[in-house]
């Protein structure tokens, strides 16, 4: 059996690439190194260690693309149950750092909420290709509750932008799964009238961000400074930019965060809207290869896999770049493959090895 | 099963998968769109707005500095105040060639090759992107020269600013400190303070004595204004505004004229005073002398006056009153008798004869009294008039060296009296346990003997002194000695009286209290060791004059004064309080190198007592007559 199964790696050692997919990345990631490079002040280490990151994670792509989906639909529960439990964990004896407890030690600081981004949509077309031939409405209801045990957790932490992400996720998934639109309808009327309930539950932090969203002018030196000054760095970019190197919002401190969640506020001022229509452009391609792999997948597991790996993807860069240039409230989201930093960089690359398992196994499957 | 009707099914779901899918990227598309229109609507439309806030019209918040509370004497005479004039500030990461701006500057303004080096030095101190001042208190003419060539000078600026002055120079100079630019070791304090955002804007912190102190009540609160500036960094209007408030302003206890007449009474004596009224703690007079004018340090000092200052052999930087630790000499032997009373060691008939010398049983070392061949016979108030060695030797014997620790220590000598400024030193009393810890050897017999005369390992600052006689005078009440009486909100009337520490009260026998009393005030009088200081004084004065040893004389040797280098004659001191049965002033006097207490120290007592108690102006101080002294003290 392992015996078999090792000759079937072998022989697909270079072959479970998808290269279409694979080079719209690598585009991504260029462009990424150039901003990265530009927005850390040239400071050449960190780029490089942005490269250390994006190899470790090229890597985990690969081994990842190998898994046919039958093998990754095996780690579904495994890998829902660890991270919900270690989430668990995060609560009772989490680390706190800048007052939010998302960090579990466990000789090694892990965040558990990051690996639950892959996991709950693992777990969901899992469950939901399992129940493929009754599918009914209670089927929903429990992976509904899939969705929001990990979710309400996470918010509790508080991480409002992996909650979001993950919740995106996670009804992507049931929506693609055919969620009756009955149901979605039901649940947008009740989330406007639970709105001001939801408000109440809310950090202060979390609510001040809402409000500064509205007018950012009201507080321009607490929460509403980062809105306006991105917004400042994009408005002055103009069409072509400043230049790479000569954006001076970014350069004169003004930014926040300006390698990590505000990095496009960098590439916007120095590269302008021709820029952000490059990078508009570099993610519709990534999202579209995705969405075409989803639509050929052969199974319902593969298929909702595919489809919410990828909307989650651009969900990722939509909510990164609106809140950037201000219409979405500030949430911790990276700018996909275009950040700094190593984790996200690793839960996005396993993503599109499971989409590039999903493609290159389908002949397997079905014949 | 039916295999064609699931494939049927198959494909239903497969295109009905893919119809959701084809929502999903619909939105996905439209959301990028909306992205896109918002991107245009920043980048295209509102680009020359964003343009010119980015370049220009950034809204900065510019603290506005409170004002520093002044600083008061007791009567309102002003020691320390602001005034507004113009200073000439380079901001150095805006200059490209420093050297030739400076130089270029000194053809407009007078710029002192000291001005030169004092940038250097804060140049190497300062925080990035701070502007530092080259020259000071410009006047008029400079400031129209240089703002007719503003033009050639980007990054020099003229501002207006607030200065710190202490019109009284050198006076009290130890107690009032200075304050000084903010350094890096500040910056560390101030963060861990959390006090960063209300320095923001400040460039100074007290540095030394009260300022130091008292910095958080002299400093105010840091007041904002949000302005909307144009390109060249000029305010166009203030969009918001918080206005600061002021630093509140000190009362000292210090009386500056008090504080005059007794520095001036020291002439070019170095050496210290501290008076104090030992019914509250105020401090009346802190002295330390050579001082320095704190003026120079405001805004760093340049390294000329700096070595001056610093290499003198008088040491004027030193605050001796407040950390110079000298062995008590003499002055000790009042607290010592008292001592001996409440201990039941000594009565007050009890006397000695004595030969000059004390010995210990089975040793043949020669303790001696400062008086070759004796006193004769002595008693209790005799050993205090004519300040007996060898009745000391005898009394220390009996005592212990641990009741007199515990008893001296009662009077505050060995730690430190918690006086309202820092770096105080705690002097030394010492113990067989610190001897133990200090040399790792036991207390010896012939230790105490020399603890019982206030030398050996005995050391008092004369802060300690004065708080020590205070509390003698108090009958046995201490009173934490304190420099600020109140401080008051800057524009209000009330006074917020600072709280006066009631420290211990020692139960004191009232006939034992009374007796070393009557013993220091014969010392003033006629047959005392300082006569001079109550001679015709229409007060009492109780006092003990003392001596503190520079060098040690060997046994078989005498020490005469003129044959001993200036700088190693022994250290003059006095400690007293008047009048005698009301106290209103109690002081210890240190004069460094003055020889015998009585003859230096006493005229300076006299000066003081004078013109506190009697108002009288300082008499001219006469040349030392002979009097009946001994050699010694």
């Amino acid at each position: 059996m392992i015996k078999t199964h090792l000759r079937q790696i072998r022989l697909h050692l270079g072959t479970h690439i998808d290269s279409l997919l694979l080079n719209f990345i690598l585009a991504l990631m260029m462009l990424g190194l150039v901003i990265l490079y530009s927005a850390s002040g040239q400071d050449l280490g960190k780029t490089t260690s942005q490269m250390v990151n994006m190899a470790v994670a090229l890597i985990l792509m690969w081994i990842v693309a190998k898994i046919p989906p039958p093998h990754l639909a095996r780690f579904a529960l495994p890998a829902y149950v660890l991270g919900l439990l270690l989430l668990i964990g995060v609560a009772l004896f989490g680390d706190v750092s800048h007052g939010a407890r998302r960090w579990l030690n466990i000789g090694i600081r892990i965040q558990p909420s990051e690996m639950m981004k892959l996991a709950v949509p693992l777990m969901l077309a899992w469950y939901l290709d399992r129940r493929e031939k009754t599918l009914n409405l209670k089927d929903f209801g429990v992976a509904a509750l899939m969705l929001l045990a990990p979710v309400g957790l996470i918010i509790k932490q508080p991480d409002l932008g992996t909650a979001l992400l993950i919740s995106a996720a996670g009804f992507y998934v049931l929506f693609l799964a055919g969620l009756s639109w009955r149901i979605i309808l039901g649940m947008l009327i009740v989330a406007a009238a639970s709105a001001p309930i939801l408000w109440s539950l809310l950090h202060d932090y979390q609510r001040q961000r809402i409000l500064t969203l509205i007018d950012p002018s009201q507080d321009p030196l607490g929460s509403g400074y980062h809105i306006i000054q991105s917004n400042i760095a994009l408005g002055s970019g103009g069409v072509f930019g400043k230049g790479w190197f000569n954006g001076t919002q970014a350069h004169l401190d003004f930014l926040p965060e300006r390698t990590t969640d505000f990095i496009f506020a960098v590439y916007a001022e120095e590269f302008g809207m021709a820029g952000n229509l490059i990078l508009v452009a570099l993610y519709v391609l990534v999202i579209g290869r995705g969405l075409v792999i989803a639509a050929k997948a052969p199974t319902l597991f593969s298929r909702l896999l595919a489809g919410g790996i990828t909307l989650t993807f651009f969900t990722y860069a939509f909510v990164n770049m609106g809140m950037v240039s201000g219409i979405l409230p500030v949430v911790g989201v990276p700018l996909p493959l275009i950040s700094y930093g190593g984790t996200s960089m690793v839960t996005l690359l396993v993503g599109f090895g499971m989409l590039m398992s999903i493609q290159t196994h389908r002949k397997l499957v079905q014949s | 099963m039916n295999r064609p009707t699931e494939l049927k099914n198959n494909q239903r779901e497969l295109y009905y998968f893919r119809w959701r899918l084809g929502i999903a990227a619909a939105c996905a598309v439209l959301l990028f769109t909306l992205l896109i229109g918002r991107f245009f609507f920043l980048q295209v439309v509102q680009h020359d707005y964003f343009s010119t806030l980015a370049e220009n019209n950034r809204i900065s918040i510019i603290p506005v500095i409170p004002n520093r509370g002044l600083i008061l004497d007791r009567n309102g005479v002003v020691l320390a105040y602001n005034y507004s004039a113009y200073t000439l500030e380079i901001t150095p990461s805006k200059v490209k060639r420093l050297d030739t701006t400076i130089n270029d500057l000194a053809t407009l303004v007078d710029i002192q090759p000291r001005d030169r080096k004092r940038f250097k030095k804060l140049l190497d101190e300062s925080r990035n992107f701070e502007s530092l001042p080259i020259r000071a208190r410009l006047n008029d003419v400079e400031v129209a020269r240089f703002a007719a060539n503003r033009y050639r000078f980007p990054g020099v600026e003229i501002k207006a600013r607030l200065f710190r002055h202490y019109p009284k120079g050198e006076l009290a100079s130890h107690a009032i400190g200075h304050i000084g630019r903010i350094n890096d070791a500040d910056l560390d304090q101030l963060e861990e303070a959390d006090e960063m955002a209300n320095y923001r804007g400040t460039d100074h912190i007290g540095k030394l004595g009260i300022e130091q102190s008292y910095e958080k009540q002299l400093h105010g609160t840091t007041g904002f204004e949000q302005v909307e500036t144009d390109a060249g960094g000029h305010s166009l209007r203030v969009l918001n505004r918080r206005s600061p408030i002021s630093g509140k302003n000190l009362t000292l206890t210090l009386d500056s004229r008090l504080q005059d007449v007794a520095e001036q009474a020291f002439g070019a004596h170095r050496g210290a005073l501290v008076a104090i009224d030992p019914k509250n703690g105020e401090v009346l007079a802190f002295i330390s002398k050579p001082g320095f004018d704190p003026n120079l340090f405001i805004d760093g000092i340049d390294p000329i006056s700096w070595d001056t200052l610093n290499n003198s052999p008088d040491k004027p930087l030193n605050n001796r009153a407040l950390r110079g630790q000298y062995p008590p000499g003499s002055t000790f032997k009042p607290f010592m008798a008292l001592a001996g009373l409440e201990l039941g060691k000594r009565t007050p008939s009890y006397t000695i004869s004595d030969p000059g010398f004390f010995t210990l049983a089975g040793n043949a070392h020669h303790y001696r009294d400062w008086k070759p061949g004796g006193h004769g016979m002595v008693d209790l108030k005799k050993s205090i008039t004519i300040s007996c060695d060898t009745y000391y030797y005898g009394l220390a014997n009996d005592l212990g060296p641990d009741n007199i620790f515990n008893f001296i220590g009662q009077f505050g000598f060995g730690k430190k009296t918690g006086i309202d400024i820092e770096g105080e030193t705690s002097g030394l009393l010492p113990s067989r346990e610190w001897k133990m810890k200090r040399y790792k050897q036991k207390w010896y017999a012939g230790d105490t003997i020399s603890v019982g005369i206030g030398q050996g390992y005995n050391l008092a600052t004369p802060l300690q002194l004065a708080f020590a006689t205070a509390i003698l005078a108090n009958n046995g009440t201490a009173i934490r000695p304190h420099l600020v009486r109140s401080v008051r909100d800057a524009g209000a009337s009330q006074e917020q009286l600072m709280p006066v520490k009631p420290a211990a009260t020692l139960a004191l026998k009232p006939e034992n209290l009374a007796l070393v009393r009557e013993a220091m005030v014969a010392v003033t009088q006629p047959g005392g060791t300082a006569p001079r200081v109550g001679a015709n004084a229409p007060y009492l004065t109780a006092g003990k004059t003392g001596t503190a040893q520079v060098i040690a004389i060997k046994q078989t040797e005498k020490y005469v004064e003129s044959r001993v280098a200036e700088r190693h004659r022994d250290h003059a001191l006095f400690i007293a309080y008047a009048p005698a049965d009301d106290p209103k002033i109690a002081f210890a006097i240190l004069v460094e190198n003055g020889g015998h207490g009585g003859s230096t120290a006493g005229p300076i007592a006299r000066t003081l007592l004078d013109f506190y108690l009697l108002g009288k102006s300082p008499i001219p101080v006469l040349p030392a007559a002979e009097e009946e002294e001994g050699p010694h003290d």
